[in-house]
């Protein structure tokens, strides 16, 4: 009874002050719209930016390293032993690059909680014959869904499906850059020469485009099977093992053990792309910089108009309090006025902010790098809305804090004696 | 010897801005029930002062104060501002409506903080008194849109939509002219009689205090007796 009594007085008080009292819950949509465009937007884009390095590198890299072997025979006599040796001439054993027992540890890491999934790939060079020309390049090859799961490989495919790679046998996805100087299309056979001289010919199912010349110049896709036979390797002959896990910052712990624990060499995500992690911390702390300062300015807005509003209702406060209410209520009364200011703004500012949202990601935009991406990337979050309305809360609240606990203060004996 | 409706033991009370200067020196007296008090001096006798703090709104002083035989000393503001409300009426000079609210609303605002009835109930009290002071006709309308008797008239039915104990008045015709200050004399003068209210009014209007059933008279902060 007494909070209804009290919010009503707010609310007549404010009706009183309508344009002001719209003044300032203008500024609190403005703010809100503004930090949940702004948010949306540079979280939409940092999102698609992370899609392009991260999504496409796995966490953790599992391969072997042509390097020369740990254990010298020099080392394994104990007359050397407390030796610094030194060893010249003695060159990598030919090991290859296959890692051994592969399909024992993709069952295994497949067993780990942390892992999302886990794909096996094989890297091989090759040369791309047209006419006399040899181009060289890589073929990847890829179990085709996994891969998909794992790096949204689709997003890239302009031309052909990837799923096709698995159904149609010797088929091949090629770069945009090759297929421009091999000029050739979907549909198309093409000569390949493997690094051990032999000769196959594959069918051209799709174009792949990165955006990124160096790449779409080398890089082509083709089904684990494809490769292996390219090769003349069993159906267990894997270079790469590549591993998605839940949580991104556990890929350099867990990359060592895996190292540790299967003999391979491992590199983790952070090491290999640590650049692009700073460059979305900078650019959501910007946004949520600017976000706050709009939110911010628009507290500073309603304190003001409190505080005017105070010193003209100075009498009615004084009134108030000399029939009854307690400061406690006046204060009650000022809060009120400033949430209810504060909420009118807020949701309008939801509306305006999801409006704003609307429009940008319906701008065109077009980049080479995602040719699946044809207008601006805009994360739809609920988080953000969240964050806005509460900020937008907690900031009146406090705007009205003060102005209230001023108006609590009024001592009417002044007030009254002062005309 | 009827019930003491209000009482103050040894009232003193000092200014200290710009030098410690003693407003009220040993106030001591008592209001029964039922009875028109008038406090008459000069400016600056330190009649308003008392009523501020009798009204409970001032609480620097020394001495004893008691309300419905309830003693104030160290109670919190907010059980004072509960004291206000349900015990004491208000008449002040000028009228002190709240603008944004019609006549109504003003009126039914202290019953509708007591809490004490239904809001149907207190509208129903509120338009009862407005009818009483005969300005039933004014309700909806907003204070600005009254004449200054009218207005005067309005705080009456405000003070007394908790029934109070005692109607405190500050000037309460100090702004009004001669046919509005007699009939807001006659108005309290009928409560007096005919519903057995207690009041107690600040004026220097010989006219007004000569009328009432008691006066006392204050000089240099001390009550001539």
């Amino acid at each position: 009874m007494n909070i209804r009594l009290l919010f009503n007085i707010a609310l007549t008080l404010l009706r009183a002050r309508i344009r002001q009292s719209v003044v300032a819950a203008a500024g609190v949509t403005f703010g809100i719209a503004m930090f949940i465009a702004l948010v949306s937007f540079m979280t939409g884009l940092n999102k698609m930016l992370d899609n392009l390095i991260l999504n496409r590198t796995p966490h953790i890299r599992l391969y072997n390293e042509i390097k020369p072997s740990h254990n010298q025979p020099v080392e394994l006599s104990s007359k050397n032993h407390n030796h610094q040796n030194f060893i010249h001439s003695i060159k990598p054993k030919d090991e290859g690059k296959e890692i051994y027992n592969s399909q024992k540890i993709i069952r295994a890491i497949k067993e780990d909680e942390r892992v999302i999934d886990v794909a096996p790939k094989i890297t091989t060079p090759v040369f791309f014959n047209t006419g006399t020309i040899e181009i060289a390049g890589i073929i990847n090859g890829i179990n085709v869904p996994v891969e998909e799961k794992l790096f949204s490989l689709s997003d890239n495919v302009t031309e052909g499906k990837i799923a096709d790679l698995a159904i149609i046998s010797n088929s091949i996805i090629i770069g945009k850059g090759i297929a421009d100087k091999m000029m050739v299309n979907p549909g198309d056979v093409i000569q390949v020469t493997t690094a051990q001289g032999e000769q196959a010919k594959l069918k051209v199912t799709g174009i792949i485009q990165f955006g990124i010349a160096e790449i779409d110049d080398t890089q082509s896709y083709a089904s684990l099977e494809t490769v292996q036979k390219l090769q003349g390797k069993p159906a267990s002959y894997i270079t790469d093992i590549q591993v998605k896990l839940k949580d991104l910052k556990m890929a350099p712990a867990t990359a060592k053990e895996y190292a540790r624990l299967f003999e391979v060499d491992a590199t983790d995500i952070q090491t290999a792309n640590s650049q692009f992690e700073t460059g979305s911390n900078v650019r959501s702390t910007i946004s949520y910089s600017v976000g706050v300062t709009l939110l911010i300015v628009a507290g500073f807005g309603i304190y003001n108009i409190l505080n005017m509003l105070i010193y003209e209702k100075m009498d009615s406060i004084a009134i108030l309090k000399a029939t009854g209410f307690s400061g406690k209520d006046v204060k009650l009364i000022f809060i009120f006025l400033s949430m209810i200011i504060g909420i009118a703004g807020g949701i309008l500012g939801l509306i305006l902010g999801y409006g704003l949202s609307l429009i940008i990601s319906h701008i065109p935009f077009e980049t080479q790098a995602l040719p699946t991406i044809k207008t601006y990337p805009v994360n739809f979050n609920m988080i953000y809305y969240v964050i806005g309305i509460t900020f937008a809360l907690i900031t009146t609240y406090i705007a009205g804090l003060f102005p209230a606990r001023k108006a609590s203060k009024v001592d009417p004996v002044i007030i009254i004696r002062g005309k | 010897m009827s019930e003491k409706v209000l009482e103050a033991i040894a009232i003193n009370k000092y200014f200290f801005d710009p030098v410690k200067f003693q407003v009220l020196s040993d106030i001591t007296f008592s209001i029964e029930k039922g009875t028109f008090v008038s406090i008459v001096g000069k400016s600056g006798c330190g009649k308003s002062t008392l009523l501020y703090i009798l009204s409970t709104m001032d609480t620097d002083y020394e001495g004893q104060l008691f309300i419905d035989n309830q003693s104030l000393y160290n109670k919190t503001n907010a059980e004072l501002s509960q004291v206000r409300n349900e015990k004491i009426g208000f008449v002040f000079q000028f009228h002190y409506l709240i603008e944004e609210f019609n006549v109504l609303r003003n009126v039914m605002l202290p019953g509708m903080k007591l809490g004490k009835f239904s809001e149907q109930e207190i509208e129903h009290r509120a338009i009862r008194h407005l009818e009483t002071l005969g300005i039933q006709d004014q309700a909806l309308k907003h204070p600005n849109q009254l004449s200054g008797g009218q207005k005067q008239r309005v705080a009456i039915a405000r003070a007394l939509i908790n029934d109070p104990l005692i109607i405190m008045g500050d000037e309460p015709t100090g702004n009004l002219d001669k046919k509005n200050s007699d009939l807001v004399f006659d108005i309290f003068k009928e409560l007096c009689q005919e519903k057995k209210q207690t009041l107690l009014v600040v004026t220097h209007d010989p006219d007004f205090s000569q009328r009432t059933d008691r006066i006392i008279e204050m000089q240099d902060g001390k009550i001539l007796v």
